[in-house]
């Protein structure tokens, strides 16, 4: 039993491990751009410059501030989050009412600014971040070695999406959240803050999308167009689960990178493509994604 | 006509959707613990008014004194929390959560509203119920709940829409009860209504809506007299 399918079986569990790995970076993105959408109904183009501005954020925290990984997974988020709020207060409170495409045209524009500032303190190419002491080393399963950082990704950020999945739909603030997003106006004529959840609802998003960068960073390299490469993908699986789906996100989000990761074992040709050949499949046959209900 | 037990005024009430001007000067009021209704013709602006009391419409202006405060300018969800009530013609009951949930929804915004248990004894139905989809419930189930979610905040104002339309006459006769049983307990309610036989045994006093503002103001004791009126205006 050393092969599965005539491929080596640490090979074949090392892929697996790093589409488990992927699919937690998909999970968090879409679920944050999943929420968002449910509640704003802004497709947030700018998810994957705030992720990017989450991971330089705790390297320049580390090295102008000697801030290390845990402040950084704390205060980051929290700054894009600040951020986040501020943007939705400045600009995207003005474009509810508005089609789509203001919205996705606003946070594709403040993508293009981030990134470009990012670009042009730092150039192209990625930094180094440091894998905290902790993580260092390798659990030896047997079968396979399973890097502690890996484990640490999956394990922080699976927590994260059902403890967000929980609050969202098992507790009184998740059912104003739900009220809201189905029926703004009349949950606000119920005596409900609805534009202050609103702020909020973006400003978590977009936290979440910079825990996702610092979660990253020391998997990959820190650079401004970190956020770039992985949006697009993140898209494909928000259209394979559906918009405004919160389970449906996040089961995505985790499935698309496993199936990435076999694909790399059983035809690596295909491994970049196979989520986009998955979205156009689910678009044929099921048009609102598979969680995602018609409108 | 007393202003110390007047609950509502609203007066010159202007309201839009976007270009179209729907309310055109509405002048009315409502005492504490009165029940008014409001009738009139498809379209004629009633179910504007109680939005646009609530600052759901566009653009509002004129005035809404609500227990002795104006909130023409204030935000919908402010207004709520004075102690004010909406039961909407749709029903709204939210798909996405449970009858229980779509019942602990509106937060209370005074104190003095119905127990759970009380709400429950009034409409046992939603008790049975509790776990399902708010919109698996029927229509006759949904209007309870409609109702019932705004019992329990502590509401004293209730804005009715239509709340017994389309169902069996059995659950319009439970309604009946159900508002008759609310002005005891001293609620102020507004009620539009079509339906001539529910709404004038409950009602007080009755307005006649017409192209967006009052045409009449009916009191019980006067609908004999002003019948022939009434008749012009709505065709009972």
């Amino acid at each position: 039993m050393n092969e599965v399918f005539g491929i080596p079986i640490q090979a074949f569990m090392g892929q697996l491990m790093l589409g488990l790995v992927n699919g937690s970076f998909y999970a968090m993105l879409s679920l944050g751009l999943a929420v968002i959408f449910g509640m704003l109904n802004i497709i947030n183009f700018a998810h994957g410059a705030l992720y990017m501005m989450g991971a330089m954020l705790a390297w320049m925290g580390l090295n102008y501030l000697g801030l290390d990984y845990w402040w950084a997974l704390l205060l980051s988020p929290l700054a894009v989050g600040v951020l986040g709020i501020l943007i939705e207060r400045t600009m995207l409170q003005w474009l509810y009412q508005l089609d789509h495409l203001y919205g996705l045209l606003l946070t594709f524009g403040l993508a293009l600014v981030i990134e470009g500032l990012f670009l042009n303190a730092y150039g192209v190419s990625g930094q180094p971040y440091a894998i905290p002491e902790v993580f260092s080393g390798a659990y030896n399963l047997g079968f396979m070695f399973l890097p502690k950082y890996r484990a640490w990704i999956i394990v922080a950020s699976l927590t994260l999406c059902f403890a967000t999945w929980f609050v969202i739909e098992r507790t009184r603030r998740g059912a104003y959240l739900r009220a809201a997003t189905e029926n703004p106006k009349l949950t606000q004529a119920f005596g409900i803050n609805v534009p202050l959840m609103v702020m909020l609802t973006y400003g978590f998003g977009v936290g979440l999308a910079a825990f996702a960068g610092v979660l990253a960073a020391p998997a990959v390299q820190v650079g401004p167009l970190m956020g770039s490469n992985l949006i697009i993908v993140v898209f494909a699986v928000v259209v394979i689960g559906g918009m405004g789906s919160i389970l449906g996100s996040i089961v995505t989000g985790l499935g698309l990178g496993l199936i990435e990761g076999l694909t790399k074992v059983f035809y690596p040709e295909a491994s970049a493509t196979v989520v986009f050949i998955i979205m156009a499949l689910v678009l044929l046959v099921r048009p609102a994604g598979l969680f995602g209900k018609e409108r | 006509m007393n202003t110390a037990t007047e609950y509502l005024r609203v007066t010159d009430l202007h309201a839009f959707y976007g270009e179209s001007h729907i309310l055109h000067g509405m002048d009315f009021s409502v005492n504490r613990g009165e029940c008014v209704t409001l009738r009139g013709r498809n379209g004629a602006g009633r179910t504007t008014t109680l939005k646009a009391i609530l600052g759901l419409t566009g653009r509002r202006t004129g005035s809404v004194m609500l227990n002795g405060r104006q909130v023409i300018g204030w935000a919908p969800h402010r207004i709520a929390r004075l102690g004010v009530g909406y039961c909407p013609e749709e029903r709204g009951i939210y798909a996405s959560l449970t009858t229980e949930e779509n019942l602990m929804l509106p937060p209370q915004v005074a104190s003095g509203g119905m127990s759970v248990e009380e709400i429950y004894a009034m409409f046992p139905n939603l008790a049975e119920r509790r776990k399902s989809q708010g919109t698996r419930l029927s229509g006759g189930e949904q209007q309870m709940l409609a109702m019932a979610r705004i019992l329990r905040s502590g509401a004293r104002l209730l804005l009715l829409d239509e709340i017994s339309e389309g169902l069996a006459p059995v659950i319009v006769q439970k309604l009946g009860q159900v508002i008759r049983q609310l002005k005891e307990k001293g609620f102020t309610i507004v009620l539009v209504e079509q339906n001539f036989r529910f709404a004038a045994p409950l009602a007080d006093r009755m307005y006649v809506v017409e192209h967006g503002s009052i045409a009449v103001e009916v009191g019980k004791d006067e609908l004999e007299q002003k019948k022939a009126l009434l008749h012009e205006y709505l065709g009972v």
